[in-house]
């Protein structure tokens, strides 16, 4: 889009094309949303299996390919070590010297660090500790009981492949998104993106900053297209507990209020049906299967509120509390107390800054691959308006 | 919106929200209570002042509070027990909650009446059992709503409550206490 504006550009990559893709996330991820819904400006998925999920490899291929396809400058193992505010522009510095320019944009997503509680150290030392980013498989957990911490997608799908490695899993919930992973005969996504939830606009929505955080949703991608929610979990024996509040001599302790964040859930899952249902209905959309709802989650009779690390249940935990966003190469006031970028739309808040790939940037919908088409055309008119305008 | 009134100044909360956002420090509160032990296990707490907005406040008037133990534990009953105290805080918290998400969310109550259980092994007070807690097993809390809403409006109101109540997350989440001597 900036080569179509004949606009200078270089892009800039610590690593290589995709390296978060390859080098810090497990061995059995795959993207959430089906392959017909990958795609990037001019180059969608055509390979033969469009209802399948790209393996991270995968998807590492098909942004190699898209690089070679677009003709991007990209200068990989380059990393940014400050970015400073200048007259007219920007100077970036990187490990292979200066740049300045004009305007840059931000894209380097809200996935750079894991997120974990301060109680995280107070964990016994002989328990092991990964993250989301150290862990790759189960055989690099020692064998006997896991703590998974967070049920978003990352939460689920590590609590099962864990629990079918044969260890002992107890998954600890905090607030999370349950979603099927098909409705009425259809992808739950596909239904997100028809019915117009992910066009939600980022003014359109009640509390921003929430949907910003949200968790991601309860989903796997599988041949099978199978649900992975706290149901299934419960089925293969793994057990839930509240979300992990504190460490107390030695002691993990757990929320009470797992019944709540259960029947949030639930209910939050029931509405947005009832959202496609009406928007079926309303569009003609002929579906053979009639709307239906899942069964509410079954939340055991009495969840525990402490488990004993030092007693030997618990060998290993793993963090799957999210990430944050690493600005801390940004010599530019542009980050809130909480180290988010400040940004409407991805206009950041410093003339000629912008920021692309971030969770509902400007619609639901920017939270995914496919999202960045219409971002990346809004943001680019709103930069070469810039541009102009300073010229 | 404007039709439904159950009482609560929503406007002002919202508008409470938006500048606390700005100004945390003046979000910081600090609730008080002072206690006097009377005879035997009755005592009596007096509740006036508190400091919030970055002053102190005040109560339109004190409230006085007794607490002891029921005949059953050989004591006065002179007031209910403290950790039935608890289960006034939960239910008036959850209630108080459910009035101010439906004043929100525009549903006219006509009525709530909740029923608060607590079920408590006492064995643990009394040191009878070292593998009884002191505290709760669990609590159970009923509601009945009267409201111009479906059941699952009415489910998702009590729902927003909790996870918006300072005393179901007091009960239910872990908090540092200190208790020091002068």
């Amino acid at each position: 889009m900036l080569t179509e504006r004949s606009i200078d550009h270089v892009v800039l990559e610590r690593g290589e094309v995709a390296n978060s893709w390859r080098r810090e996330r497990w061995d059995s991820l795959r993207l959430l949303t089906p392959n017909w819904q990958t795609g990037l400006p001019g180059l969608r998925y055509d390979g033969p299996d469009p209802d399948g999920y790209l393996t991270a490899i995968e998807l590492a291929g098909f942004l190699d390919r898209y690089a070679a396809f677009s003709g991007a400058p990209v200068r990989t193992g380059t990393t940014v070590t400050s970015v400073r505010r200048t007259g007219d522009g920007y100077r970036v510095a990187t490990d292979r010297g200066e740049l300045d320019c004009r305007a840059v944009v931000i894209a380097s997503g809200a996935c750079n660090r894991p997120s974990l509680p301060p109680f995280a150290a107070a964990v016994p030392p002989e328990i092991v500790q990964v993250t989301t980013f150290d862990y790759r498989r189960p055989d690099d957990l020692p064998d006997g009981g896991v703590l998974v911490v967070g049920a978003s997608a990352t939460g689920v799908q590590l609590a099962a492949e864990l629990r079918r490695s044969g260890r002992p899993v107890t998954l600890s919930v905090g607030e999370h998104v349950r979603l099927p992973r098909t409705y009425r005969g259809r992808d739950v996504l596909w239904w997100m993106d028809a019915s117009g939830v992910w066009d939600q606009r980022h003014d359109e929505i009640d509390d921003l900053e929430r949907a910003r955080r949200l968790p991601s949703p309860q989903l796997v991608g599988t041949p099978e297209r199978a649900t992975l929610d706290l149901g299934t979990l419960a089925a293969m024996d793994v057990e839930l507990v509240g979300r992990w509040a504190a460490v107390r001599d030695g002691r993990a302790l757990f929320s009470g209020g797992l019944r709540n964040v259960v029947a949030l859930a639930d209910l939050k899952l029931d509405r947005l049906l009832g959202t496609f249902d009406d928007w079926a209905r309303s569009s003609g959309q002929e579906s053979a299967t009639p709307p239906q709802r899942p069964a509410p989650t079954a939340v055991p009779p009495s969840p525990r509120l402490r488990l004993d690390l030092c007693g030997g249940e618990i060998r290993s935990i793993v963090w799957a509390t999210g990430y944050r966003p690493d600005y801390s190469w940004l010599d530019v006031p542009v980050v809130d107390p909480k180290g988010r970028l400040r940004h409407t739309a991805g206009v950041v808040d410093g003339p000629g800054l912008y920021a692309l790939g971030l969770p509902v940037l400007r619609r639901r919908r920017s939270s995914y691959i496919h999202g960045i088409e219409d971002d990346a055309r809004a943001v680019v008119a709103h930069l070469a308006g810039h541009l102009a305008a300073a010229a | 919106m404007t039709a439904i009134d159950n009482g609560v100044n929503v406007q002002a909360l919202l508008d409470a929200r938006d500048v606390l956002k700005g100004t945390p420090e003046a979000a910081q509160f600090t609730w008080r209570a002072s206690s006097t032990w009377q005879n035997g296990v009755h005592s009596t707490t007096r509740i006036q002042n508190f400091y919030g907005l970055g002053a102190e406040q005040n109560h339109k008037s004190e409230t006085v509070f007794e607490a002891d133990h029921p005949e059953v534990f050989a004591a006065q009953d002179n007031g209910i027990t403290p950790i039935e105290y608890l289960l006034v805080g939960l239910a008036s918290c959850l209630t108080a909650g459910v009035a101010s998400v439906a004043q929100n969310r525009g549903i006219q109550l006509r009525s709530v009446e909740a029923t608060v259980e607590g079920n408590h092994d006492i064995r643990g007070i009394l040191g009878a059992d070292s593998d009884v807690r002191n505290g709760y097993n669990d609590i159970r809390v009923a509601f009945r709503i009267d409201a111009d809403a479906s059941q699952e409006e009415i489910e998702a109101l009590v729902a927003q409550s909790q996870k918006r109540s300072a005393v179901f997350d007091a009960l239910t989440n872990p908090t540092d206490v200190s208790v020091s001597v002068s």
